[in-house]
């Protein structure tokens, strides 16, 4: 949460209101989960890690003021960081997906190049996967766990190669002069 | 069948010159259209490609991005509208009928998915018959395609037509058929798309097995489970390449299968232990 939140305010500083529907935007049912306060108690934590600082205090229309938060330079390392990590060997679907929404809103990274590395990393887990799978026979029980890993990964794997689909879909920002 | 407004790089770096040290299979600017006109479409569009002895290639890409096409350029079954390849050293792509039929039957092996056993013929005589077709003595044939059978797990159902065997039996059949001729290379395509994964493994490791005998082979899937077993994954999308990935090692047969895979093994951090 704390990753996505800094990455979103890579672009430009905002508020937790508008955060909080960036997240929803990209989360559709998904992020029904996301309480309300969540936001807010993320921001809260950053200020005080020194990681975002208050830029200023807009008045609404109707309703609270709005408190409009800006990345510190220790916040931008961190997200040049977070975008840089590989995922792992079990990565998250939804955290994988906000890196790519995150990096794509942010500017910071190519959604396609992550994809392309997350892609390599899976490929060479699931080689491991499948050199063991190989030595085992099939109706062992170890043969039968590593088909289950195999086919978790395998899945993976699916769904990036339409997340390459769909980004590539979209051009990055920053190209064709609409920067910023 | 020029194509317009597309720039060609392809001949850059130019043909090995007949060396035999260079890679066994070559793919320069290779592409093929079908159609014409306005509804002209590259199914396969300046592919280039290096395949050196004894590594064992995965091409993946979804589903009419044009690996199957790929394929059958690469094994001189079909001809590219541009481009050129090139086998043990040798340009292919340009010969006549008959020469590349020759060539296809000694220097490629073929594997299909739907197997493409002849149903007359014994499991035997479906894989000598390319041996005879090249000139073999029918005895030499006859013992070639019994030792590939024995190799292949299959000494037992030599006298067996196809329609008695199972899936994963007819393909380790159709295997041994694409290695009687000592192939330069195998070409795969989709070899596990109509097997269980019982018979997927065996496949598999049999082609763990050639692998380690040094047997250069190139197979098309759209099973990541099956590519990630290749020394190399690329991924065609659009008829172009989109990826190119090594994949260290890659599965070989361990000494001794059940080989024991202790904490140094990469797999222990798929496991998160909590207390």
């Amino acid at each position: 949460m704390q990753d996505v939140v800094l990455a979103l305010l890579a672009r430009e500083p905002s508020h937790g209101y508008d955060l909080r529907r960036q997240l929803a935007a990209a989360l559709g049912p998904l992020g029904g989960t996301l309480n309300a306060g969540q936001v807010y108690v993320t921001l809260t934590r950053l200020e005080k890690a020194g990681l975002v600082a208050l830029a200023r205090v807009d008045e609404a229309e109707r309703g609270p003021q709005r408190k409009v938060y800006a990345l510190t330079p220790a916040g931008r390392e961190r997200v040049a960081a977070w975008l840089a990590e590989g995922a792992g060997p079990r990565p998250d679907v939804t955290d994988f997906h906000l890196k790519l929404v995150a990096a794509a809103e942010s500017g910071l990274a190519d959604p396609l190049a992550l994809v392309a590395a997350r892609r390599q990393e899976l490929l060479r887990s699931l080689a491991e996967v499948q050199r063991a799978a190989l030595a085992h026979d099939t109706q062992s029980r170890p043969g039968l766990l590593l088909e289950g890993v195999a086919l978790r990964m395998q899945a993976d794997l699916r769904w990036l190669e339409a997340c390459a689909r769909t980004w590539s879909a979209h051009a990055p920002r920053g190209e064709g002069g609409a920067a910023g | 069948m020029r194509r317009a407004g597309k720039e060609r790089t392809a001949s850059r770096g130019g043909p090995p010159g007949g060396a035999v040290a260079g890679p066994v299979l070559r793919a320069v600017g290779l592409s093929r259209a079908y159609g014409e006109d306005a509804s002209l479409v590259w199914a396969v569009d300046g592919v280039d490609l290096d395949i050196p002895a004894g590594q064992t290639l995965a091409v993946t890409g979804p589903s009419g991005c044009g690996k199957s096409t790929l394929l059958q350029l690469l094994g001189g079954l079909d001809r590219p509208s541009e481009g050129e390849v090139w086998l043990g050293g040798r340009r292919v792509d340009g010969l006549g009928e008959r020469a590349l039929a020759r060539l296809r039957r000694r220097s490629v092996g073929f594997v299909f998915q739907a197997y493409h056993l002849m149903d007359e013929l014994t499991a035997v005589e479906n894989v000598e018959l390319p041996a005879l077709l090249a000139g073999s003595a029918p005895r030499t044939a006859r013992r070639r395609a019994a030792g590939l059978l024995d190799q292949v797990g299959l000494a037992a159902r030599a006298r067996h037509r196809p329609a008695e065997l199972s899936g994963g039996q007819r393909q380790r059949v159709a295997i041994a058929r694409a290695l009687v001729n000592s192939p330069l290379v195998v070409l795969a395509d989709e070899p596990t798309g109509n097997l269980d994964s019982a018979a997927t493994h065996d496949v598999l490791r049999l082609f763990a097995e050639l692998r380690s005998a040094g047997q250069t082979l190139v197979m098309v899937t759209h099973d990541e489970r099956v590519a990630a077993t290749a020394d190399r994954v690329v991924s065609l999308r659009d008829g172009t390449l989109a990826d190119d990935i090594r994949l260290d090692g890659g599965p070989r047969l361990p000494e001794g299968a059940g080989a024991d895979h202790g904490a140094a093994s990469p797999l222990g951090a798929l496991l998160d232990w909590e207390d």
